[in-house]
């Protein structure tokens, strides 16, 4: 199923970055202009539970997030090699799929390695 | 030029779908905990987001002194415009669909995920503690179950050999120019209906599109996945400073993802716009239910069930635990959808 795709089949889009951007940012600064406004300092400031604001917000995280986001990086990445090949693979027959195989059998062994280091678990 | 049109009347759909989603998960919720919901305005109750949405609109916009307002202002709109972009390669029926490109499914995965970055800048930028923590939350949520969505999706289009989501549409009924077998052994391009979509033609695929479903719920926060926005103990998660239309924006943009991954499942599995009645010898069934307007009406209906069932699994399921969260995903689905994979890549090769 060889068909061409033009770039200007991308063009429907834009057009829906427009659409939605348009509408999100003149509806929002519609609503900013025409709504009341009636500042006052307790009413601005950061909600805590009604309670006098402790500090800041921009405080230390657990690391477990950051073994997360790595960890997904990398298996994106994976993923996204995956996508071409997907398509493909019949053409390509068996040594294409063992090839990919060994890639996909060398990132299994990485996955395995983090789950028996306990990267993974969340105590 | 009936991109224009189909551009500017996704935007209209979207904005009525999720009030009603609105009304509907009220709806539903009132019927499962023994409830009335909505009934004062409008029949049935069926005016009251509409009354929500105006009275949103006319809100006062508030944002923190404390909070990075450029951030803060910019966070719902990249919430709102990513997950509208994704309307963009969605086919609706034959001959609907807005942007017909040969890396749909790839695109769709690329522009969802943009998400998270609006998400994290909401978090961040409103300096609150809440918000920071659901932001964080999210983000370590909807990236984990990426990865097992992705496969997922994958072991999908090693079956289809295409990312062009109309082709894969295609390839799912009575219109398929390739040969469709019912899992392996019949021959099912003439008979159609549920017999040839996506779920019957592997065995594995139904398991794939189980992992779909689970990791569309988390990357939609929904119930079991809500620790983001658990209102016990983080008020509302990375959008407790929002107000007005701003609050608006991500409430609409958490309604649009649910449809839009439902509407990507039923794409991808569920025989995207062909009817599931089948031809049985004279009754041509499959023949008098596929077209453009069945298209559009089935489509919508599936993606409407699909969208019932997130919200009746809402009210249901309880909230995982972090951990519980974190060790399903990499313990549980990342094998399983690797699985997938690899009886995808066997079976296209051997089987077929």
């Amino acid at each position: 199923m060889e068909s061409n795709f033009l770039p200007s089949d991308y063009f429907p889009i834009v057009l829906q970055l427009l659409a939605a951007i348009g509408f999100v940012g003149l509806t929002m600064l519609a609503t900013h202009l025409v709504g009341p406004k009636r500042k006052t300092k307790d009413k601005l400031e950061t909600f805590e539970c009604g309670i006098e604001q402790q500090g800041d917000a921009r405080a230390p995280i657990s690391i477990k997030y950051f073994l997360v986001a790595i960890l997904f990086v990398l298996f994106d990445v994976e993923v996204i090699f995956m996508y071409p090949w997907a398509v493909n693979f019949r053409e390509m027959g068996m040594q294409g799929l063992m090839e990919m195989f060994v890639f996909i059998g060398l990132l299994l062994a990485g996955f395995v390695y983090i789950i028996k280091k306990g990267a993974l678990d969340w105590e | 030029m009936t991109f224009y049109i189909i551009s500017i009347s996704l935007l209209a759909f979207v904005a009525i779908y999720a009030l009603m989603g609105v009304w509907a998960e009220r709806k539903i919720s009132a019927l499962i905990q023994d409830r009335v919901g909505p009934v004062e305005t409008g029949k049935f109750g069926l005016l009251q987001t509409f009354a929500d949405i105006i009275k949103l609109l006319q809100k006062e916009d508030i944002v923190p002194t404390t909070a990075d307002k450029v951030l803060f202002t910019l966070a719902p709109v990249l919430v709102f415009t990513s997950v509208f972009m994704g309307f963009a390669v969605l086919p609706f029926s034959p001959a609907y669909i807005s942007s017909n490109i040969n890396i749909g499914l790839f695109y769709f995965m690329a522009i969802i995920s943009i998400e998270v970055v609006g998400i994290l800048m909401a978090g961040w930028a409103s300096n609150n503690k809440y918000a920071f923590l659901g932001s964080i939350r999210s983000i370590a949520q909807i990236i984990a179950y990426e990865i097992p969505a992705g496969i997922a999706v994958l072991s999908a289009v090693m079956i289809y050999q295409s990312l062009n989501l109309q082709e894969i549409a295609f390839q799912q009924g009575i219109y398929a120019k390739s040969d469709i077998y019912f899992f392996g052994f019949w021959k099912v391009n003439t008979v159609g209906g549920f017999l040839s979509w996506g779920v019957f033609q592997a065995p594995h695929l139904f398991v794939a599109a189980i992992i779909y479903f689970i990791a569309s719920l988390a990357e939609a926060n929904r119930t079991p996945f809500d620790i983001p926005e658990a209102e016990s103990e983080l008020v509302a998660g990375f959008h407790v400073e929002y107000s007005g239309f701003k609050f608006g924006a991500l409430f609409l943009a958490e309604y649009a993802m649910m449809f839009l991954t439902s509407m990507v499942l039923v794409i991808l599995f569920f025989g995207a716009w062909y009817s599931p009645l089948p031809n049985i010898a004279k009754v041509q069934l499959a023949e008098w239910t596929n077209g453009t307007y069945w298209g559009i009406f089935w489509i919508l209906l599936k993606t409407l069930l699909i969208v019932v069932l997130q919200i009746w699994i809402r009210w249901t399921l309880p909230r995982f635990r972090a951990d519980q969260l974190m060790n399903f995903c990499w313990k549980v689905l990342i094998p399983v959808s690797f699985a997938c994979l690899f009886i995808s890549a066997f079976w296209k090769l051997i089987v077929l």
